[in-house]
C-alpha cells in the first residue's frame, strides 16, 4: 500500500497543502489578533479620556464623593476590570474597588513601570508605551492596562482647594485595566476555524486525488498488469479493451500492437520451426528408408536382368522395380519439400498444382462421400509461383471445405479461370504514410482481412477517427465519428495532425474536398472525403493498366461461416474446429497469397456453403 | 597379395553388400566385401582391387576417412561412393576428395554396373597414362583435360562461369572416354531446377548402357544446347566448347564452385 503511486501522490499533495495552509493560517491569525488588540487599545484609551473628562469638573471643585461615584459606576461595566486614580507618590486615591483606596502602589508595579522604568519620572508618553498586556496571575485571562497621566493645568493650581502647587507637572495617573477574555476567545475561535478548514481541505484534496489516481492510473495499470501476465503465460490473443484517450491509452494501444506483432512473429517462428523439424524428419526418414529400398531395388533389378528368358517372371519383376523406383521418387520429393521450406518461385501451371493437390486429398474426400467437381480452364498459361506453397494453400482449402461438409456428403467445386481485371477493386494499399512520413496503417482495425488506413477526421466541431478501406475502390470505411452528410470533413494524420486534404481539388463526382496520402513506393492515393461517395484514384496503379489474373475458386456445400465470424477467419489462432484445428491454416494461407501479391476473398452463407476465391497476378508487381 | 579380387564392397548394411556382390559377380567380377571401413582399410593394404565401392554414412570409420586412407596409401583403385539422398552434399565433397563417382541410394543393378563399367575404363586409362608418363608427361594424348578456367565435379562434369553470372555445364573428355559413343542424349526442360550432385543428363551409349551425369552446380536451367539433340557427336568432338549442355542461373555459385576442383590444378 505504501509503495503505491496513488499513496505517494496523496502524501506529497497532502504535505504541500499542509505547508501552504499552515503558513497562510499563521499570518492570518497574527494579523487578525493584532487588529483586535489595536481596537481594544483604542477603546480603552477612549475610555480613560472619557473618565478624565467626566471627572475633571469634580476634581477642580475637589468633590471627592462624586468622583468616587463616577469611577465606581464606570468600573462596574462588563469587561472593565479596574479604574484607579493614583497620586504622585503612588497612593490610590480613587478606585472602582473601594478596598484598594489608600493603598500604595510600588513604582515597580505594572501600572507604573512604563514611566518609572528609567528611574526618573517621565512626563509625556505616547499611547503605545502607555498600554501593557499582562496576566494578574499565571493561568488567568490576559488583561490590558492603560495609564493616562493627569497633567497639571492652570485651573488646577488656581483652584480654591489649593491641593496642587504650580511647580508640579503630573498630578497623578488614571489607570484603567480591561479584561481581554473576550478578545482571546475570538482569537482562539479564529485559530480553531482555520485548523478545521486546513484539515478538511487536506482530506478532501487527498480523497479527490485518490479517486482520480485510481481512475486514471490504478485501473489502467491493473489492466495492463493483467494483460502482461496473460501474455506472459502465453495467451498472445489477449487484448486490452476499454482503451482511454490519454497516455495510458497510448500505452495500452502500443501494448496491444506489441502482442499482435509478437503473436505474428510466434506464428512465423512456429511455421518455420515446423518446416525445419519436418525437414530434419524427412531427411532422417529418407536415409533410413533408402537402405532397405536399395536392397529391394538392387535385388529386383538384378533378378530382372537374370531372368530375361522367363517373360512371366519378367512382368512381375518389372512391377517391383517400377514401384520401388516410385518409392525412390517419393523419398526424393520428400527431401525436395524439406529443402524448399525457403520459398522458391518457379514457372508452374496452376492446373497441375491443383491436380497434385487434389490427388493428395482425393481418397479422404471419397471416404467422406464428397463429390469433387473440377471445372478447370484448359489453356492456363504458366505463372511464377512457389508451387509447393500454392499447393499447400489449395490442399488446406480443400481440407477445410471437406471439414465444413462433414460426414454426410456434399460437393466441392474447384474451378480455375483466366481473368483480366483493372486494378480498381483488386489492388490494396499495403503501406501508407502522411506527407511527414508517419505511418497511417492501423493493424488493429482490419477491413476485408487487411490492415486499414487510419486518419483523424474533424467534422461539425467534433473529432474522431476514420478507418479507410485499404482496397482500392471498395470504400468499406469504418467511421468512428458521426459525420453530417452535408458538411465538409477535414482529414488529418493521427500522429502529427498534418492535413491530408488536397488544396484546391474537388471530387469530380460530388465536388467535395479530396483527401490524399502516399503509398510507399507506389505513388499517391486520392479519394473523396464525402461519406457515401466512392470516387478514388490511384494513378501509379491505374497507369499499369489491366492485369491478368489466374483465379481459382474452391466452393463447398458445407455449413458455412456466420457473418460475425467472417472477418476473423484470417486471424491467427482463430478456429471453429475446436480442438481439431490450430487456427493457423487460413492465416498461413493469407500470408502465402499476400507474398505472391495475390488476393483471397471469401463468401459464405450459413448452411449453404462457403467459397474461397484466390487470384494470383500473372505479372509480379514491382 | 594372397588373393586376386576385382572389387571391394564396403557398406554397414549386409543386404546391400550382398546385393552389390551378387550383381558384380554376375558380371564376372570377383568380389570381396567388408561391413566396416576399419577392416576394409586393412584389406586395401594387403590386396589390390580394381574398384572399391564404399558407403559414406557408416559408424566409427566413415566413407571420408576411408577415402583419406586410400589417397594416403597411394592406392590407384578408383573409389565409387554410395549414399542416401540426404548426404548429396557430402557426396560432392567425396568427389573433391578423390572419389571418381557416386551412386545415390537406392540404385538399380544397371546403375551400379554402369558406374562399375566406367570405373574399370577409368582404371585402364589411368594405367595407360602411367605407362606413357614414364616417357612423356602429356595426358592429352589419351584425353583432353578441361580448360584452365573451368571447374570439374570429380572427373565427370564441368562448370564454366560466364561474364553475365550464368554458368555453362558440360561433360569432360575423360568421362566420354570411359563410355561408348553416345547415341542419344536426354536433357531436362528449360526452367527446371538442377541440384549439385544430382543427375542432370542421361547419355545412352552404343553398348545400350544409360549413363547419368551429375550436375556440378545447383540452379535453374535457362538454356540448353539444342544442337546436341540433332548432332550427338558434337559432344565428343568438342566437349568443352560447342558441346556444352546447359546454361544455368546458379543459386549459390560462390559456395558451390568451392566444392569443385579447379581444372587449372590438373595442368601442374
Amino acid at each position: 500500500m505504501f509503495r503505491k503511486i496513488g499513496f505517494k501522490l496523496i502524501v506529497a499533495v497532502g504535505l504541500t497543502a499542509l505547508i501552504t495552509i499552515g503558513v497562510f493560517a499563521y499570518f492570518n491569525i497574527q494579523s487578525h489578533s493584532n487588529s483586535l488588540l489595536a481596537e481594544v487599545e483604542r477603546s480603552a484609551n477612549q475610555l480613560s479620556e472619557t473618565v478624565k473628562h467626566s471627572t475633571r469638573y469634580d476634581m477642580l471643585l475637589n468633590q471627592r464623593d462624586r468622583i468616587n461615584k463616577i469611577i465606581n459606576t464606570i468600573g462596574q461595566q462588563p469587561g472593565i476590570r479596574d479604574v484607579r486614580v493614583l497620586n504622585k507618590v503612588g497612593a490610590i486615591i480613587y478606585s472602582s474597588h473601594a478596598e484598594d483606596i489608600g493603598k500604595m502602589v510600588d513604582k515597580k508595579e505594572e501600572s507604573c513601570y512604563a514611566c518609572h522604568a528609567a528611574n526618573k519620572p517621565l512626563e509625556r508618553l505616547p499611547i503605545k508605551d502607555r498600554t501593557r498586556i499582562f496576566r494578574t496571575s499565571p493561568g488567568s485571562n490576559r488583561v490590558m492596562g492603560i495609564i493616562s497621566p493627569i497633567y497639571n493645568e492652570k485651573s488646577c493650581y488656581e483652584a480654591d482647594c489649593h491641593a496642587h502647587s504650580k511647580s508640579q507637572t503630573v498630578l497623578g495617573v488614571l489607570d484603567v485595566t480591561i479584561s481581554l477574555e473576550e478578545v482571546d476567545k475570538q482569537i482562539k475561535n479564529g485559530e480553531m476555524e482555520i485548523v478545521i478548514f486546513a484539515i478538511t481541505a487536506i482530506i478532501v484534496l487527498s480523497l479527490l486525488i485518490g479517486f482520480f489516481v485510481k481512475r486514471w492510473v490504478d485501473k489502467p495499470i491493473k489492466e495492463l498488469l493483467y494483460a502482461t501476465n496473460q501474455v506472459g503465460t502465453g495467451n498472445l490473443n489477449y487484448t486490452i479493451q476499454n482503451i482511454r484517450n490519454d497516455d495510458m491509452g497510448v500505452l495500452a494501444r502500443s501494448f496491444n500492437n506489441m502482442t499482435k506483432k509478437l503473436s505474428e512473429a510466434r506464428l512465423q517462428l512456429f511455421q518455420s520451426d515446423k518446416m525445419a523439424s519436418l525437414g530434419r524428419l524427412a531427411a532422417g526418414v529418407a536415409h533410413e528408408i533408402n537402405n532397405p529400398l536399395t536392397g529391394v531395388l538392387t535385388y529386383s533389378s538384378f533378378l530382372l536382368k537374370r531372368t530375361q528368358d522367363n517373360p512371366e517372371l519378367q512382368e512381375d519383376l518389372k512391377v517391383i522395380v517400377r514401384e520401388t523406383k516410385r518409392s525412390r521418387e517419393i523419398v526424393k520429393s520428400l527431401l525436395d519439400f524439406a529443402r524448399q521450406s525457403v520459398p522458391k518461385k518457379n514457372q508452374a501451371n496452376i492446373n497441375e498444382i491443383l491436380a497434385n493437390a487434389i490427388s493428395v486429398v482425393e481418397n479422404q474426400l471419397s471416404l467422406n462421400h464428397i463429390k469433387l467437381v473440377k471445372n478447370l480452364e484448359p489453356n492456363l498459361p504458366d505463372i511464377t509461383v512457389d508451387a509447393n506453397q500454392i499447393q499447400q494453400v489449395y490442399i488446406n482449402l480443400i481440407v477445410n471445405a471437406s471439414d465444413a461438409i462433414g460426414k454426410d456428403g456434399g460437393t466441392i467445386t474447384v474451378s480455375s479461370s483466366l481473368l483480366s481485371l483493372s486494378p480498381y477493386g483488386i489492388t490494396h494499399v499495403k503501406k501508407a504514410v502522411c506527407p511527414k512520413r508517419h505511418d497511417l496503417m492501423d493493424n488493429e482495425v482490419k477491413i476485408g482481412g487487411m490492415p486499414s488506413i487510419k486518419v483523424k477526421a474533424r467534422s461539425n466541431g467534433e473529432e474522431g477517427f476514420i478507418n479507410l478501406d485499404p482496397m482500392y475502390g471498395k470504400c468499406r470505411h469504418q467511421y468512428g465519428i458521426e459525420i453530417d452528410e452535408k458538411k465538409e470533413v477535414q482529414f488529418a494524420c493521427p500522429q502529427c495532425g498534418i492535413s491530408l486534404i488536397e488544396e484546391g481539388k474537388k471530387c469530380p463526382k460530388c465536388g467535395s474536398p479530396v483527401f490524399y496520402f502516399e503509398v510507399t513506393s507506389n505513388g499517391m492515393f486520392e479519394g473523396c472525403t464525402k461519406r457515401g461517395c466512392d470516387w478514388q484514384k490511384w494513378d501509379a496503379v491505374d497507369m499499369s493498366g489491366k492485369k491478368d489474373y489466374i483465379e481459382v475458386k474452391i466452393s463447398d456445400t458445407g455449413c458455412g461461416i456466420s457473418k460475425e465470424d467472417l472477418p476473423k477467419i484470417f486471424e491467427p489462432f482463430y478456429s471453429t474446429k475446436g480442438q481439431k484445428g490450430t487456427g493457423l491454416g487460413l492465416a498461413v494461407i493469407w500470408g502465402i497469397i499476400d507474398n505472391h501479391n495475390g488476393t483471397i476473398n471469401v463468401e459464405s452463407e450459413l448452411d449453404k456453403g462457403t467459397s474461397f476465391t484466390i487470384r494470383l497476378p500473372m505479372q509480379q508487381i514491382k | 597379395m594372397n588373393k586376386q579380387f576385382d572389387i571391394l564392397v564396403i557398406d554397414d548394411e549386409q543386404v546391400i553388400v550382398d546385393a552389390v556382390s551378387k550383381i558384380c559377380a554376375a558380371e564376372g567380377l570377383k568380389v570381396d566385401s567388408s561391413i566396416n571401413a576399419a577392416d576394409a582399410i586393412l584389406k586395401i593394404k594387403k590386396n589390390v582391387y580394381k574398384i572399391i565401392i564404399c558407403d559414406i554414412m557408416m559408424p566409427e570409420v566413415d566413407g571420408f576417412q576411408f577415402l583419406d586412407e586410400v589417397v594416403k596409401n597411394n592406392i590407384m583403385s578408383p573409389v565409387i561412393m554410395t549414399t542416401g539422398f540426404s548426404t548429396v552434399e557430402n557426396a560432392v565433397r567425396s568427389l573433391y576428395n578423390g572419389a571418381i563417382d557416386f551412386i545415390p541410394k537406392p540404385f538399380t543393378a544397371d546403375e551400379l554396373t554402369n558406374s562399375v563399367y566406367r570405373g574399370l575404363r577409368y582404371l585402364d586409362i589411368q594405367k595407360s597414362l602411367a605407362k606413357y608418363s614414364s616417357g612423356n608427361n602429356d595426358a592429352s594424348i589419351i584425353y583432353v583435360p578441361c580448360p584452365a578456367k573451368y571447374y570439374r565435379l570429380g572427373y565427370s562434369s564441368w562448370a564454366s562461369p560466364e561474364n553475365m553470372g550464368s554458368i555453362l555445364i558440360g561433360v569432360t573428355d575423360l568421362f566420354l572416354k570411359t563410355i561408348d559413343p553416345i547415341i542419344e542424349i536426354d536433357l531436362l526442360k528449360i526452367d527446371d531446377e538442377i541440384i549439385q550432385g544430382n543427375s542432370c543428363i542421361q547419355l545412352k551409349t552404343r553398348d545400350g548402357l544409360n549413363h547419368s551425369v551429375l550436375s556440378p552446380v545447383s540452379g535453374r536451367i535457362i538454356e540448353k544446347n539444342e544442337m546436341l539433340l540433332s548432332e550427338t557427336s558434337l559432344v565428343e568432338k568438342d566437349p568443352y566448347f560447342k558441346g556444352w549442355f546447359y546454361r544455368v542461373i546458379p543459386s549459390d555459385s560462390e559456395y558451390e564452385l568451392k566444392q569443385l576442383t579447379p581444372c587449372s590444378s590438373d595442368r601442374l
